[in-house]
């Protein structure tokens, strides 16, 4: 007979004890992200698809145009092209086109490149129903974001 | 003013109330669950969600009435309206102020227990009549369910009908005027038990009104949707307004049982149209009260075991509601001028 009080004072209890913790959460602020609204800052070893480096004086490529990245793609999905202009020391990059339908992201691009003007991007929110979207061109894109 | 009238602007306000109070609990519910696991809840239809019932009634009401395969009709489509009509009937004798009442009859309270059970059969008949095993077994449980707490539910009542001489619902808020600790939860002069018995018949009221710990009607995670399986668009939306009227009407009958219905907790009142404000606020601030407390022990507490829900009632709330009706006669009995 007392284990059947105890047992009923003790549960009442730990029932206004499990209300107080849920009262609790109640006042405190919200911990989510309202994701389309905001958006989370990656970490710093992400990778995205990649993007060229700007010059920091001029804002155009780093690029040269030597091609070691288009070499160095085991999927072959970069494509870059270059001219030779008066007064610019090396050759300028005129398309760089990444097919990223095909990119496993491995990094030997931004390995082979001498010039330190290839870098991964921190951008994730690539949804598209099209296939075409993903063939980026990175001048285009150095452009927007500048 | 004219009865008919009278009549008349009533049922626009009970409907209208019974309506508008489905509708935004169920918001209110969202956001409630929401901020307990600190998330925010409906936000994007409209500022802070606000239009989201309005949205979610629309893509109720488009759906089609569809009858599943083997469905008895007439059960079928009769059900849902057995749960809401005898919730809104309920509403006539809620005593909103001291004069805002649809109808004042003296056995108030005994038309509410009765109005209140016939929302059972409704389950159980949409259940029946689903021809679907879930539903069944959720209506079968609904049924044990509700009569198991509707004993320890009545004898509370009894205790309160003793206490105050009355079943007129207007009649048990006047008892209790005058300071806040007049309310029948403070007065342990008639019965030293009186806030276990508020307990016992707030518990009880959350199980008859098949909210969570004890939705047995619905109990998702194990029977679907329960009762309300086969359900589709409208039928679905009418029984779950019933579901949120009787939350009001349980609150209600909680509200004015044991805190003082329409009385301020200051013995302050006032004539005519300003008394009827002053009264419908104190009375709706506990209601919405009761009901936060309603939404916030469904985010507290996981659903209950059925035999652990029989348990609770046949051996733990009817002993003691029994007890505490024994109690209180004595008390009554012995010390009469109290």
């Amino acid at each position: 007979m007392s284990g059947y009080f105890k047992e009923l004072i003790s549960g009442t209890k730990s029932l206004f004890i499990g209300l107080g913790i849920t009262g609790k959460y109640f006042f405190e602020p919200v911990v989510t992200l309202q994701y389309p609204h905001e958006h989370l800052e990656m970490t710093p070893r992400y990778r995205g698809h990649i993007e060229l480096i700007p010059n920091e004086e001029t804002g155009e490529p780093k690029c040269i145009a030597c091609g070691m990245c288009q070499k160095g793609c085991p999927s072959g999905c970069i494509e870059v092209k270059g001219e030779k202009r008066e007064g610019v020391k090396g050759k300028v990059v005129t398309k760089y086109i990444l097919n990223f339908t095909t990119c496993s992201l491995c990094g030997q691009c931004v390995e082979s490149c001498k010039f330190g003007a290839l870098r991964f991007s921190k951008e994730y929110n690539l949804a598209s129903p099209r296939k075409e979207d993903f063939i980026f061109d990175l001048i285009e894109k150095l452009k927007e974001k500048s | 003013m004219p009865e008919w009238l009278r009549v008349i602007l009533f049922i626009i306000f009970v409907l209208s109330f019974a309506g508008l109070n489905a509708a935004y609990l169920v918001w209110c519910e969202r956001k409630g669950a929401g901020h307990i696991q600190r998330r925010i809840g409906p936000k994007e239809v409209g500022p802070f969600g606000l239009l989201q019932p309005l949205a979610d009634g629309a893509k109720l009401m488009s759906k089609q009435l569809f009858l599943p395969k083997g469905v008895d009709p007439i059960l079928f489509m009769v059900a849902p309206l057995m749960v809401m009509v005898p919730a809104i009937m309920s509403f006539c004798v809620i005593p909103f102020s001291e004069t805002f009442v649809a109808r004042e009859i003296n056995l108030g309270l005994l038309m509410i227990f009765a109005f209140a059970s016939v929302n059972v059969l409704g389950l159980l008949l949409g259940s029946w009549g689903s021809a679907n095993k879930y539903a069944l077994i959720a209506g079968a449980r609904c049924v044990s369910q509700n009569v198991a707490y509707e004993i320890p539910m009545l004898i509370t009542t009894i205790t309160m009908v003793m206490v105050t001489n009355t079943m007129n619902l207007n009649e048990i808020v006047r008892s209790q005027a005058g300071w806040f600790i007049h309310w029948h939860i403070f007065r342990l002069d008639m019965s030293l038990l009186m806030p276990v018995s508020f307990l016992i018949f707030f518990v009880c009221s959350l199980a008859e009104t098949n909210r969570a710990p004890f939705d047995m009607a619905e109990a998702e995670s194990e029977l679907i949707a329960g009762a309300y399986t086969e359900y589709p668009g409208m039928g679905f939306g009418v029984f779950f307004m019933g579901e949120y009227a009787n939350i009001v009407i349980g609150c209600a009958l909680t509200a004015i049982l044991f805190l003082g219905g329409w009385q301020a907790p200051i013995p302050l009142n006032f004539g005519g149209f300003l008394g009827v404000l002053w009264g419908m606020s104190w009375f709706f601030l506990k209601l919405y009260a009761l009901i936060f407390t309603v939404i916030w022990i469904r985010w507290t507490y996981p659903r209950t075991q059925f035999y652990e829900l029989l348990n609770l009632s046949w051996k733990v709330l009817i002993p003691i509601s029994l007890f505490n009706l024994i109690l209180t006669a004595l008390q009554i009995k012995i010390f009469p001028w109290l």
